[in-house]
């Protein structure tokens, strides 16, 4: 059990008697890379909110690298145990530069004394390579408020990856990108991979066929499938929940 | 923009220029701008929350308040003696309360000058921050507090002075408050004061705990995700800047002579929020300079225009958010920045502290 990154038992969550998780079974192991797919209102947002601990389920436990209670620990805390999350649409502090951006990332595990005085040169140096790994050293010193969409996400991304965290989520991160800017995100998820555990969740069904190699489908609070890209792709089950939905809305 | 050490020498230079005012003024004027150089503490303390972490208090009257009046207790009673101070033997008392023993000490006193608003903002903040209130609801509670508290102070008259509040000062450390040297040294204590809480406010905004209160005004739900206790963080600042505002009460009470809810309530609060705003929030110089042209056409134009002088008040509000929402620091941090760099896209808001990247800085 000990070499999972993640296990949810049996979690339900429900707002207002609607269940968007229904006894819900996920577990990942440690360094994979695991997509999340499955069709509006899954309850794909919901679950990183709960493996977060930004919601709390009703029912049901979370364990986080076999040992912690996600349920019983603070949003913040989780982060210092190392979930980092990015947000469905990219959230960065606009009006810092992207460095600053960086700079306030990096401190959170820093006592506030510490945080009075500049980053350490080994902190330094961190912020230098995350800036290099998302391809952002050249804009250090703009604002993040001037950045184009794409390069948005990918400056949460590379804050993400400063905090060094064991277990990445990531929301939607190709969301309305370009082509290019997609391909560039998959290598830099293939760049991240190795170092931490990572969970993405996707819509953009090619780009998960070109760069996913598990892929997990949550539909109405609960995992339909799982497996390998081509077996799930044909699975009756998935094909029936996406066609299926393609079909109500023609006729 | 002025860069980091063109605002630390305009700061400087104030300071001077301030340091050798009184050689210059007449006694009455001396003792007016040590009154402006208190609410010039209050503008750079509600600077702190409003204009980097962007926690809009509407009732920093109340810190302001309750440092004012822990001074103004040991004023009081070191005026009475050993008799009952006046207020209390009117209302019918024939013993000071127990809550007033204490303030004979002038440690004491000096301590919760500090303590009490920061106790205050502290759990005020606390309870607030900690159920996610945040934003312009944060600001009508504060402002709601201003009110009760001035309201609660008017009805005590036994024990605070009702709406006349503590007034009849004598001494201060056995010192005539008459003597114009006193009022010599109260102005330079003020003027400490200042400089004081323009450091620790310097201090706390060009550090990287400067950069997260700036994080969590952008985006406390990202501050949070980051492994931040935004609660904590919010807490803490508000809870330095209350202090900052009681410090200031506490030079004002001397300065003044008088400590009155009327100081407490709702319209002061708001006067202090002009003041920020009027200078420039997020600039720390902006505050200083607001609070004291302000305050200075105040008395100015109240003496000229009696009766209509509030609407010039009202009018440099207006005015200034409509023509300078930065302020007149602000505006003339932006104006430099053009001037500088010629025509240029990007004018950085003002409350970045400057940001040149320079590996040598961080790693030095």
């Amino acid at each position: 059990m000990t070499d999972k990154v993640l296990d949810l038992y049996a979690v339900s969550v429900s707002f207002d008697g609607l269940a968007v998780l229904d006894d819900l079974e996920f577990s990942m192991e440690v360094g994979e890379i695991r997509f999340l797919i499955g069709p509006n209102g899954a309850g794909k947002s919901t679950m990183l909110d709960v493996i977060t601990a930004r919601t709390r389920p009703q029912r049901g436990s979370i364990t986080y690298n076999g040992i912690v209670d996600v349920t019983e620990r603070s949003e913040h805390d989780l982060v210092r145990l190392g979930i980092s999350r990015k947000f469905q649409t990219p959230t960065v502090f606009h009006s810092l530069s992207v460095y600053k951006n960086f700079e306030v990332a990096l401190g959170f595990r820093d006592s506030w004394p510490q945080l009075l005085r500049p980053l350490s040169g080994e902190q330094h140096d961190r912020v230098l390579e995350a800036l290099e790994t998302v391809d952002l050293a050249e804009k250090a010193n703009q604002l993040a408020g001037s950045l184009s969409h794409g390069e948005l996400q990918w400056l949460e991304i590379g804050m993400l990856l400063v905090q060094e965290p064991k277990l990445l989520l990531l929301d939607e991160p190709v969301a309305g990108m370009t082509r290019p800017e997609r391909d560039k995100t998959g290598a830099l998820l293939g760049s991240i991979a190795g170092k931490c555990s990572v969970l993405v969740v996707e819509h953009d069904m090619a780009f998960v066929r070109e760069f996913a190699k598990t892929v997990s489908v949550l539909h109405l609070g609960k995992i339909l499938s799982e497996g390998p890209v081509e077996q799930v792709q044909n699975d009756p089950k998935v094909v029936e929940v996406y066609l299926g939905h393609r079909h109500e809305r023609t006729s | 923009m002025l860069t980091r050490r063109g605002s630390l020498s305009i700061a400087t230079g104030g300071l001077l220029l301030l340091a050798a005012a009184p050689w210059f003024l007449t006694d009455f004027q001396v003792s007016l701008l040590a009154k402006f150089l208190c609410f010039a503490i209050v503008a750079v303390s509600l600077d702190l929350i409003w204009g980097y972490a962007g926690i809009l208090s509407i009732g920093h009257g109340v810190f302001f308040g309750l440092g004012a009046y822990a001074f103004g207790m040991y004023l009081k009673l070191e005026a009475a003696g050993p008799k009952l101070p006046d207020f209390m033997a009117w209302s019918g008392l024939t013993e000071i309360p127990w809550f007033w023993g204490p303030f004979r000490e002038v440690a004491f006193a000096l301590a919760m000058v500090l303590i009490a608003p920061m106790a205050v903002g502290g759990l005020l903040g606390y309870l607030a921050f900690r159920s996610g209130m945040l934003g312009v609801y944060f600001s009508i509670v504060t402002q709601a507090f201003a009110l009760i508290l001035g309201l609660l102070l008017v009805g005590q008259q036994p024990y605070f002075g009702g709406t006349n509040g503590l007034t009849n000062f004598s001494t201060v450390f056995n010192l005539p408050l008459t003597d114009p040297n006193v009022q010599f040294a109260l102005y330079y204590a003020a003027l400490g004061g200042l400089a004081i809480a323009f450091v620790v406010c310097a201090v706390l905004t060009r550090s990287r705990f400067g950069l997260l209160l700036i994080a969590l005004r952008d985006d406390p739900r990202r501050v949070r995700a980051f492994g931040y206790n935004p609660v904590a963080v919010n807490v803490l600042v508000f809870t330095i800047s209350a202090g900052l505002a009681g410090m200031a009460g506490a030079l004002f009470a001397p300065i003044v002579g008088i400590v009155s809810p009327a100081m407490i309530g709702v319209v002061p609060s708001i006067e202090m929020v002009i003041w920020v705003a009027v200078g420039g929030r997020g600039t720390l110089v902006g505050p200083v300079l607001g609070a004291l042209l302000v305050n200075g056409a105040k008395s100015g134009l109240s003496e000229s225009f009696p009766l209509i002088w509030q609407y010039f008040l009202g009018g440099m509000f207006v005015g200034s958010v409509l023509f300078f929402p930065r302020g007149i620091y602000g505006s003339l941090q932006s104006a430099v920045a053009r001037w500088r760099r010629g025509r240029s896209a990007q004018v950085p808001t003002p409350v970045v502290p400057d940001g040149v990247l320079s590996p040598e800085r961080s790693r030095a």
